[in-house]
């Protein structure tokens, strides 16, 4: 079976440069966890501390339970799918995929053997004997994924591996690589850039931002209950509207603000006569023309389809921009550019969170 | 194409006026030389007054002299053998240093150390090898420093194989290094890093890895320092004694000592064709072609 893996209060500090700040998780054993953050956040860096390339200037890394302090790369129970690929140009498919094995000493027919095997599992078959070179983008991406497995890893870690894939590739191999998880209940942790990647595979994504872990959580409970700000902004589309907070009632904070005063759903650490942020999805966003509760006045700006949806964008009198979107039925009544409308919102899909960091 | 190149840039006038230049630069510098040095070593060595006589006529005399004198064998044989362990000394203390300047060393570590082992090639390679000649000397500051430490009880004689040795690696680890150092940056590091992850052993990761990614720079290298080894005068000149006779000696006595040019040509050319044997060997043996060491 997988090994979960526990990260224990990981820093790591290049020279002057906070890569990861004081970071805990749990990731569980055969779960697909993804790290998701903008490039630059420390997820590269994360990913090798547990793969044993590097240690952590202070914390612990547990894999399986296990302490791996001080157990270097080629003794872990890890295999990890560079951001490059990293495959090895001058060895042919199948000697690249039982590298490992090879490493280990397992003699050449069984390496053989099992190389085919795995270029069975990746769709691959007869392909062991040609060269990396004369493989396509996405036949490439399973090699790397093969020569991964090909070790039995108890925790596969894939850098970006679809990153330099085309859109329709990658999002075939999104599935692939969920298939492949699930069929072989390895524990992948799977770093990424891209919110649609991360939330279309993952049981759990970890956001990160500037070597800071935001929150872990679900796709479907971060895109609906960020914790912070950043996750707000960061998955997905959001309106935002800056204000003052008047006060909080069973777990509804009313809130105002230049465009008027609202209720939504009160974020953790969110108190009386505290500045906060109210964070609005467009497709939460009715628009209508007459006032409602919670609605606020603006006139339209244009109308852009989008196939199944079309996107509306609004001025506030303040001069803010705001945008909402109307499901495809509602088009034939849509508002002209330059007329007035209300826009307005469910109190318990809208959310107030602290202006600050929002942690708490 | 070249040719065609060169006219419509410079135009038929300028253009065949360049043509001209280097096929003159051609024939007259490598061409002609090396075809009277053919010449000659296929001539006897005779007396002025005999020249156009009946004595000389063309013969295989010189070359076959090499084989038939067991001395100048003797040298001949050590000079191909002490170029072939120059190289691989040389390799063997250049790869690692390669290695490591080009994957484990931080930016200004390795900006370092390549300052470090230029500086001293600024100076001219007669001076370089003085400056070992003064080191490895009998009362030299080595032996001194040896006795002080209790290696040693007696001052060591260096000058001979050991100084030769000594002296040529220093004198072509840079030809060595640059190719190797080279052609190991190139390398991906993930590629060291993915071999690693997946458990090989720093052995493996060099056999598998990095030894075959680099080897037309080792190809290269080892080229060079054979070549300038075999070809090597100053090292043996002022590093040697009687017993390491370097085999260009051989021909520096011909010519200018033993005042016969035609055995001085025919051993000149032997050791020509050896090196261009090697060159040849050399590339067959890493199975990398021409082009790929002239990058
Ligand atoms: N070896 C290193 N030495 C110094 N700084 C480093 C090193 N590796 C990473 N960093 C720094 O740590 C920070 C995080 O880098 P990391 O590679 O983890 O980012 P990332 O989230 O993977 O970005 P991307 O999405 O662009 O790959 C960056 O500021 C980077 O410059
Ligand atoms: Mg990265």
């Amino acid at each position: 079976m997988s090994h979960s893996v526990d990260l224990i209060d990981v820093e790591m500090v290049f020279g002057t440069v906070h890569a990861v700040r004081k970071l805990s998780a749990h990731i569980e054993a055969g779960e697909f966890f993804s790290i998701l953050g903008p490039s630059g956040c420390g997820k590269t860096t994360l990913l090798r501390l547990i793969a044993g390339f590097n240690e952590p200037t202070s914390g612990k890394v547990l894999i399986g339970g296990k302490d791996m302090a001080g157990i270097p790369a080629d003794r872990r129970p890890t295999a990890m799918i560079f951001q490059s690929l990293a495959l090895f140009p001058l060895m042919p498919v199948w000697e690249n995929i039982a590298f490992g094995l090879e490493a280990r000493g397992v003699p050449k027919a069984g390496r053989r053997k099992k190389a085919e095997e795995l270029l069975d599992l990746i769709a691959l078959p007869g392909y062991g004997n040609r060269m990396v070179h004369e493989l396509s983008g996405g036949q490439r991406q399973r090699v790397a994924i093969a020569r991964a497995l090909a070790v039995e890893p108890q925790v596969l870690l894939l850098d970006e591996p679809l990153s330099a894939l085309d859109l329709k590739l990658r999002q075939h191999m999104r599935a692939e690589l969920r298939a492949l998880q699930k069929r072989t209940g390895v524990t992948f942790v799977y770093i990424t850039h891209d919110q649609s990647e991360a939330l279309a595979m993952s049981d759990r994504v970890a956001v990160m931002e500037a070597g800071v872990l935001q929150q872990i959580a679900t796709p479907q409970e971060l895109y609906a209950n960020p914790a912070t700000p950043f996750v707000a902004r960061f998955i997905g589309e959001t309106n935002e509207i800056a204000g003052k907070v008047t006060g909080v009632e069973n777990g509804l904070a009313s809130i105002d603000t230049a465009q008027g005063s609202f209720t939504a759903r009160a974020g953790a650490g969110v108190t009386a006569g505290a500045a906060a942020t109210l964070f609005v999805r467009p497709e939460t966003m009715s628009c209508s023309r007459i006032a409602m509760p919670n609605s606020l006045p603006a006139k339209a700006v244009s109308l852009e389809y989008e196939g199944a949806l079309a996107m509306l964008r609004a001025e506030t009198d303040q001069g803010q921009v705001l945008l909402a979107t109307l499901p495809n039925r509602q088009l034939a009544d849509a508002p002209q550019p330059g007329e007035r409308i209300w826009l307005s919102f469910a109190a318990d899909e809208a959310l107030v969170m602290g202006a600050g960091d929002g942690h708490g | 194409m070249a040719m065609a190149e060169l006219i419509r840039r410079f135009g038929p006038g300028l253009g065949g006026v360049i043509l001209i230049l280097v096929a003159l630069w051609i024939v007259g510098m490598v061409l002609a030389p090396n075809l009277m040095m053919l010449n000659f070593s296929l001539k006897p060595n005779l007396f002025p007054s005999e020249i156009g006589g009946p004595k000389d006529q063309y013969t295989l005399l010189n070359y076959t002299a090499l084989f038939s004198d067991p001395v100048h064998r003797a040298i001949f044989l050590k000079t191909v053998w002490g170029s072939a362990l120059v190289t691989a000394i040389t390799l063997a203390v250049t790869y690692p240093l390669a290695f490591w300047m080009a994957k484990v060393a931080s930016v200004r570590g390795a900006r370092a150390m390549l300052i470090a082992l230029i500086i001293p090639f600024w100076i001219n390679e007669v001076l370089r090898t003085l400056a070992w000649y003064i080191l490895l000397a009998f009362n030299g500051p080595l032996n001194i420093f040896l006795q002080t430490l209790g290696i040693i009880d007696q001052p060591v004689r260096w000058f001979g194989d050991t100084g030769v040795l000594a002296g040529m690696v220093y004198a072509y680890i840079l030809f060595m290094l640059f190719p190797i150092y080279n052609s190991i940056s190139t390398l991906e590091t993930a590629q060291i890093d993915a071999a690693r992850d997946l458990g090989a052993s720093t052995l493996r990761i060099h056999r598998r890895i990095v030894i075959p990614h680099a080897k037309a720079g080792i190809a290269t290298g080892c080229v060079f320092t054979f070549m300038l080894a075999a070809g090597s005068y100053v090292a043996p000149a002022l590093l040697g004694s009687p017993g390491s006779r370097w085999f260009t000696e051989i021909i520096y006595n011909w010519f200018f000592e033993g005042g016969n040019w035609n055995r001085g040509a025919a051993y000149a050319l032997i050791l020509l064709v050896l090196c261009m044997a090697v060159v040849l060997a050399a590339l067959r043996l890493f199975r990398v072609n021409l082009a790929d060491v002239a990058k």
